[in-house]
């Protein structure tokens, strides 16, 4: 158990730099981008003299290098500053998106990380059968629509055509949970239906790499029923790379999610960084950039750590 | 009384790519209840494939052909379902597989994969199950027998585990146990203890099984009857006691008669300087990890063969990285001619490496598929003598025909040749490099008996004839008998006896070489009954409780 301790040490201390070093790319990123806010409030006509004294209440004026410490150094006591567009702090404009993208992305994993567990092991139990093929068949074209379209067709069909679920989501705190639910049906299924395939397809394969073990051979000779060597023999045996794909995966229901909260006009944090980009509001793009960052990190290490703990040949070694 | 198991006219063919080719042709077998039935025969005799095919079961790319009839207990098997087949396996027929490390599931502990069979067939509960678990275990001698099945399978020795496999196969006592080179993969010292508990639970429970092996002084302390296949064909069917006194068939002869190859005895009057020399040797894998060598000193004489003997662990292979500079050791002097080489590789002049060659364990491994041996054997001579490609057909020839092998071979690719002749190329390209020391290490060990005989004898032709050094490693006994003139026996990574083949073979030996010798198989019958009935003896009259398979203590007493 030491090891594990020490190894989980040692990743977050790497973490931890490797979110110093993003952030460090993050405001390089956003410094490079042309133009900043203060010609996007005032507009082009604006005088240098007063586009001037704008900057200087904003700090601008101020060398990056010093901007970025003092921005960092409010990160790390948890302020993330003031968005430049509209003086509140930026803290509690992320807060409620925050939430709210994480209430879709673990919908959304509730609903495909079974499904996809499921499906997977199916088809690594019906192998080359017409189950296998359809299921393969579906998932593949799952993953070779854009999300847009994906979106897009689904609104087409299940709020144009049979208006059963908003095209638009709006939420609000005082929603119960299931009136939430009905609210993110839509943007939920658009994100299963991308990021299903992924997981379903490493399951399955990742189980029938493991088939040809001599010790699936023994289950088999000691009578052991198929379904149950699937289960029991091939599946734990199989679970470091399904449980990396799925944590990626996962990553990538909160990080990804911008294309979908657009077209879903869902007040989460990708639709709030591509608004903050359209109003040159820097601070606020990045705090996501980070919070972002920081999830992708997080969810890595639990990657590793998980996967370290299925295999007890790491777990308990001497 | 009728037949437990009668299979006749087994025909077995494999698939590949609608080709069908036969690999069992036409095998008729019987097992009556509570004999033991020992399949022998080389790599590619179809004894497994049989073995297998008791129980229904044929590997895929492979499929029994239809006319073939398997009746077990009366119960024509194949005509079963699966369904009713998975009912048999387990219950009434069980496998014991060659390697236990790859058969039991890494993922969950042993008293789970014990426990599995029984409860799943519902023949008992998992309390029952675990209960008679442990019992067996302690029948089988597996240290902590209350304890050890909570253990993973990477958390206990090969021999343990192998014996936990037993114990395993026992589980729902079946009628036919499978045995499938139960003790192929283990050390002379552990083979001892798992052939006593596979002899000592088909005794007590009157367990039929077919036992499988490649090694007949093996079989024949454990089968009632033996038959010796080839290529799918049976050579010959006989009593244990027939085939070893009275053998029909030449071919049984030669398998018997294997291992009565040995080097001729040299005067050992002259005592030469030594080509090579390791002055206190000690190394370790990692920084603040045990030292795998300690303390290593060895002298060797040009044109002599020392042998290198200890089991899995000794730290003999480390030894030979060591000493051709694939290791770094932590200190100690390696001298050749009297002069210091560097430790890496890197650092040693283009004539050091010459002299210093290596043959590996496994040709298939050692050799690039891709390349032509031309280019194989081509690529030193280029290498260390610079030489133009006419020069190098020319010599690449003259090798071949060295190691036996015609001159046409040159166009071929490995994958091409035999597992003997691939050996024979891997020295060819050792001797390309004209080496005063070659480094064998195991270079016999995945060959069938008959080949590797003739490998030995070619290394021994090669040796009388160039005066070459070679430095054997080894875990087979019989190969040091073979051919080694001076013998270091290893333990734990210290050397615990050497010197000449005559002073180490004879006694009084060191105990550990004495454990070592005496558990090498015997072709005699009952070798493994007065074997362990002569320790059990000594155990008892030693009185101190040490065990003779508790390794460790042997270095105790050379201490």
């Amino acid at each position: 158990m030491n090891k594990i301790l020490n190894m989980v040490l040692k990743r977050l201390g790497l973490g931890l730099l490797t979110l110093v070093i993003v952030s460090m790319l993050i405001f390089i990123g956003v410094e490079a981008l042309p133009g900043d806010i203060t010609e996007a409030i005032l507009g082009q006509q604006a005088t240098e003299e007063t586009v001037a004294a704008f900057r200087k209440e904003l700090n601008l004026d101020l060398p990056a290098h010093v901007r970025y410490s003092q921005w960092l150094y409010g990160i790390v006591q948890g302020d993330f500053g003031m968005s430049l567009a509209n003086k509140q702090p930026i803290g509690e404009m992320i807060g409620w998106r925050l939430s709210n993208t994480l209430f879709l992305a673990v919908t959304a994993a509730c609903i495909c990380v079974p499904l996809s567990l499921i499906l997977g092991i199916l088809s690594a139990l019906y192998r080359n059968t017409p189950f296998d093929r359809i299921v393969s068949m579906t998932s593949l074209s799952a993953i070779s629509f854009p999300e847009f379209f994906v979106a897009y067709i689904l609104i087409a069909l299940l709020s144009v055509q049979f208006n059963i679920f908003p095209s638009m989501v709006t939420l609000d705190e005082d929603m119960s949970f299931f009136q939430k639910i009905y609210e993110v049906f839509l943007p939920c299924l658009t994100l299963s239906i991308v990021v299903m395939a992924h997981m379903m397809r490493m399951t399955r394969a990742a189980i029938i790499n493991v088939l040809s073990s001599p010790y699936i051979e023994m289950a088999l000779l000691k009578g052991i029923d198929r379904r149950r060597i699937i289960v029991e023999h091939a599946f734990p045996n199989s679970l470091s790379p399904v449980i990396n794909v799925i944590v990626l995966n996962l990553a990538y229901l909160i990080v990804g999610v911008v294309v979908v909260e657009v077209v879903f006009v869902y007040p989460g944090l990708g639709q709030l960084m591509v608004d903050s980009v359209a109003k040159r509001d820097l601070p606020v793009v990045q705090s996501c950039g980070i919070i972002f960052a920081t999830t992708y990190i997080f969810l890595n290490l639990t990657a590793d750590i998980l996967s370290r703990i299925s295999n007890p040949r790491l777990l308990y070694s001497n | 009384m009728s037949d437990l198991l009668k299979i006749t006219n087994l025909k077995i063919e494999a698939v590949r790519e609608n080709r069908t080719k036969e690999i069992i042709k036409g095998i008729d077998l019987t097992l009556k209840r509570g004999e033991v039935l020992g399949l022998i025969g080389e790599s590619g005799a179809g004894k497994s494939t049989i073995g297998l095919a008791a129980m229904g079961f044929c590997r895929p790319g492979c499929r029994i052909v239809s006319s073939s009839s398997i009746i077990f207990d009366g119960f024509e098997i194949m005509n079963a379902t699966l369904a009713e087949k998975q009912n048999l396996r387990g219950t009434r027929i069980a496998y014991v597989a060659q390697s236990a490390a790859a058969a039991f599931n890494p993922a969950h502990k042993l008293i789970r994969q014990y426990t599995e069979g029984p409860v799943r067939h519902g023949i008992k509960s998992y309390p029952e199950a675990k209960k008679e678990a442990q019992a067996l275990y302690k029948k089988l001698l597996l240290p902590d027998p209350d304890n050890i099945g909570y253990r993973y399978p990477h958390q206990v020795s090969g021999g343990q585990l192998q014996r936990a496999m037993v114990a395993m196969a026992m589980a729902c006592k079946p009628d036919i146990i499978v045995f499938d080179e139960p003790t192929t993969a283990l050390d002379v010292t552990t083979q001892i203890e798992v052939l006593a508990a596979i002899k000592k639970v088909t005794r007590e429970l009157n367990t039929a099984a077919l036992y499988i092996t490649h090694d007949l002084a093996v079989v024949i302390q454990l089968a009632d009857r033996i038959m010796v296949l080839r290529h799918g064909n049976l050579v010959e069917e006989g009593t244990s006691k027939q085939l070893l006194e009275a053998p029909r068939e030449q071919y049984t002869r030669d398998l018997l008669s294997v291992r009565t190859f040995q080097k001729q005895v040299e005067d050992p009057g002259e005592n030469k300087t030594p080509i090579l020399e390791v002055q206190n040797l000690t190394a370790s894998y990692r920084k603040n990890t045990p030292n795998v060598l300690k303390d290593i000193n060895l002298k060797i004489t040009r044109g002599k063969t020392i042998a290198i003997v200890g089991e899995s662990g000794s730290g003999k292979t480390t030894l030979a990285r060591a000493i051709i500079g694939l290791m770094n050791p932590k200190k100690g002097k390696i001298l050749y001619r009297g002069k210091e080489l560097p430790y890496a590789l890197k650092r040693r002049t283009k004539d050091e490496l010459r002299h210093l060659q290596m043959i590996y364990q496994l040709p298939d491994i050692a050799l690039n598929p891709r390349q032509r041996i031309q280019r194989i054997l081509g690529r030193p001579l280029e290498f260390y003598f610079g030489m133009k490609r006419s020069q190098r057909k020319k010599r690449v020839k003259e090798l071949l025909d060295m190691v036996e092998l015609p001159a046409k071979f040159i166009n071929r690719f490995p994958p091409e040749l035999s597992g003997g002749e691939k050996q024979r190329i891997c020295i060819a390209r050792a001797l390309a490099a004209k080496p005063e020391i070659i480094i064998c290490d195991e270079v016999t060990s995945a060959l069938d008996q008959l080949v590797a005989e003739e490998v030995l004898k070619l290394l021994q032709n090669l040796q009388d004839e160039l005066k070459v050094t070679y430095l054997f490693i080894t875990h087979d006994l019989a190969t040091v008998k073979a051919i080694a003139d001076e013998i270091i026996v290893m333990l734990l990574g210290s050397i615990v006896e050497q010197g000449p083949r005559e002073i180490v073979f004879n006694p009084p030996h060191h105990e550990y070489t004495e454990l070592l010798l005496s558990s090498v198989p015997e072709m005699k019958l009952d070798w493994l009954d007065e074997l362990l009935k002569s320790r059990r003896e000594k155990e008892a009259a030693r009185g101190n409780g040490k065990k003779f398979h508790d390794i460790e203590s042997y270095l105790a007493v050379s201490n």
